[in-house]
């Protein structure tokens, strides 16, 4: 082994150190766990989980936090993909203004916006569902995915364009069988990235919503503080949501170092 | 060259609806906030500029700002090096390539809160792994829930384990996408590893380590989530962060109208902050 294969190792056992924790803890019965430090569980226990899965409010928070999430993806990619072609082919007036503009969406602090999205969402009507919440993800997701999008295409030689027009290609018929093969691994990627962070944020989400569509990550919050302080529960549900993101991320992972580059490498 | 077509706008318009609703309607509710003083009952007064001078000069949102100046600069001096450390020694092909690809991106995709619960869980004095480590094999006297010094390491540690992975993944695609004819060539020239990093790898790196920069500057700015369930901006106020400041103010005392006025200050601040940073890093760009 080479001796610079030290590095990635050492980090690679920073990343897990904390993980491995909430795991273990997530085994462990709560008097293990109170009664003072043990590096493995003693008496392994699916006390946890079992409430979680049993437990309406609980698994009710995991369907809520998916739906929104995969509803935050379609809009998001779905509305992306004209605009990235528009801005990777095409000018027109005003091109590089609209591209700044949106991507100084990313900047805002979610905190700003809090209060503000609360009332609008209210005012319309959508306050406590998962319309509301994907469609308020979509304020920096929208972005992200137009950049990520307008990278991956702008890769793709024009002369693809011009050649299927010349065969006779109408646009709608070129862009489904023709463009969106080419660019699968720029859509998946920006799929990708639509799921993570609004699968992350958690500051929208619970402002926007009350019971009917709250995140699992609101519930572990309320959970842990309503209920006295069970660590194990709280580990175990912690741990679940780690899933979602490990499996979707194993689907992109020859396309994820390019994903980060935003296409643009 | 891109043709002129400006039909183009039909393909944005979409986007632009969708982003428009959710950026300008509640970005115009702050600004109308942020020039009314409102004494209750839903009446609102004109307040002018009021509101903006009073949280420019009061001390709490400049200690709140310097906090997070502090915490930013630390983050940025910390995790941009690291990363580039981090990629630079990595495996380029393999089957180890996908696996520290995917453990790494690991720490990305945890819900924020749920990171901050983590590392809470991970530092209790006697039961965490850290904590237990800290306190009972090193001697050390770690609570960072009393000690100030103890809570403003763990948020950097949590921060540093959060996001070093964004810096190394955008850096590694970078570096993948030098071809080997560039190393060999090195080698016949004999060149030292300083300058086939000097003159090869890091303008190769330097489009993704702008990227890197620029995401890290606006995240880390306008971080919330994570140090607020990991301290809760405590001990006292020493992990106030803006952010956290802000949301005190604005969801716990209803002061709308301040809230507000440090609302646009603060995104203000983030914007001209990454305009400076593009500006410097792309400079010497050819045009």
């Amino acid at each position: 082994m080479k001796k610079r294969a030290i590095v990635p190792i050492l980090y690679i056992a920073f990343l897990m150190l904390p993980i491995y924790w909430l795991v273990a803890m997530s085994f462990k019965t709560t008097q293990e766990i109170l009664g003072g430090f043990s590096l493995f569980p003693r008496v392994w226990t699916l006390a946890s989980y079992r409430t979680i899965f049993t437990d309406p409010t609980w698994y009710w928070g995991y369907i809520n936090s998916i739906v929104y999430v995969t509803v935050n993806t379609v809009i998001s990619v779905t509305v992306a993909l004209p605009a990235a072609y528009a801005f990777s082919r095409w000018r027109f007036l005003g091109d590089k203004q609209l591209f700044f503009w949106l991507l100084t969406n990313r900047m805002a602090p979610a905190a700003v916006f809090a209060l503000p999205f609360f009332q609008l969402y209210s005012a319309v009507g959508l306050f406590d569902t998962h319309i509301a919440v994907a469609l308020a993800h979509c304020l920096f997701n929208i972005p992200l995915a137009v950049w990520i999008l307008e990278g991956f295409m702008g890769g793709v030689p024009k002369e693809l364009d011009e050649t299927a027009f010349v065969d006779g290609y109408s646009f709608p018929r070129f862009f489904v069988q023709v463009f969106l093969p080419t660019i699968k691994a720029g859509v998946g990627v920006a799929a990708f990235f639509c799921f993570m962070f609004s699968w992350v944020e958690l500051l929208l989400a619970k402002t926007l919503t009350a019971v009917h569509a709250k995140p699992i990550a609101a519930t572990m919050t309320k959970t842990a503080s309503s209920a006295g302080y069970e660590l194990g529960l709280l580990a175990a549900a912690g741990t679940l949501t780690i899933i979602p993101g490990a499996i979707v991320i194993w689907f992109v992972r020859n396309y994820i170092a390019r994903g980060f580059a935003l296409g643009r490498v | 060259m891109r043709k002129v077509n400006q039909k183009g706008w039909f393909f944005v318009l979409p986007v632009l609806i969708l982003v428009a609703f959710n950026a300008l309607v509640p970005m115009m509710t702050v600004v109308n906030y942020s020039v009314q003083e409102t004494f209750g009952n839903n009446q609102f007064f004109w307040h002018g500029l009021g509101w903006f001078q009073d949280i420019l000069r009061s001390e709490r949102f400049q200690a709140a700002l310097g906090r997070q100046a502090l915490f930013t600069l630390m983050i940025l001096v910390i995790e941009v090096p690291l990363g580039v450390v981090i990629a630079l020694s990595m495996p380029r092909a393999g089957i180890w390539v996908p696996v520290c690809l995917v453990t790494m991106a690991l720490p990305l995709l945890i819900p924020w809160n749920v990171i901050g619960a983590m590392w809470n869980i991970f530092t209790l004095p006697d039961i965490g792994l850290l904590g237990y480590f800290m306190n009972h094999v090193l001697g050390l006297d770690y609570n960072m829930t009393q000690d100030p010094v103890a809570a403003w390491i763990t948020v950097i540690v949590m921060d540093v384990w959060h996001w070093t992975s964004l810096v190394v993944l955008l850096c590694y695609a970078g570096l993948v996408s030098i071809p080997d004819a560039y190393y060999q060539a090195a080698k016949i020239d004999g060149a030292s590893n300083w300058s086939v990093f000097r003159y090869i790898q890091l303008p190769k790196m330097k489009q993704v380590l702008t990227i890197a920069v620029l995401l890290r500057f606006m995240d880390s700015f306008n971080v919330y989530t994570e140090p607020f369930v990991l301290t809760g901006g405590g001990p006292g106020n020493a992990t106030t962060l803006l952010s956290i400041d802000l949301v005190k103010i604005a969801l716990g005392q209803f002061d709308l109208g301040p809230a507000a006025a440090m609302s646009l200050i603060y995104f203000a601040i983030t914007l001209f902050v990454s305009w400076l940073f593009y500006t410097l890093m792309t400079r010497n760009d050819v045009k």
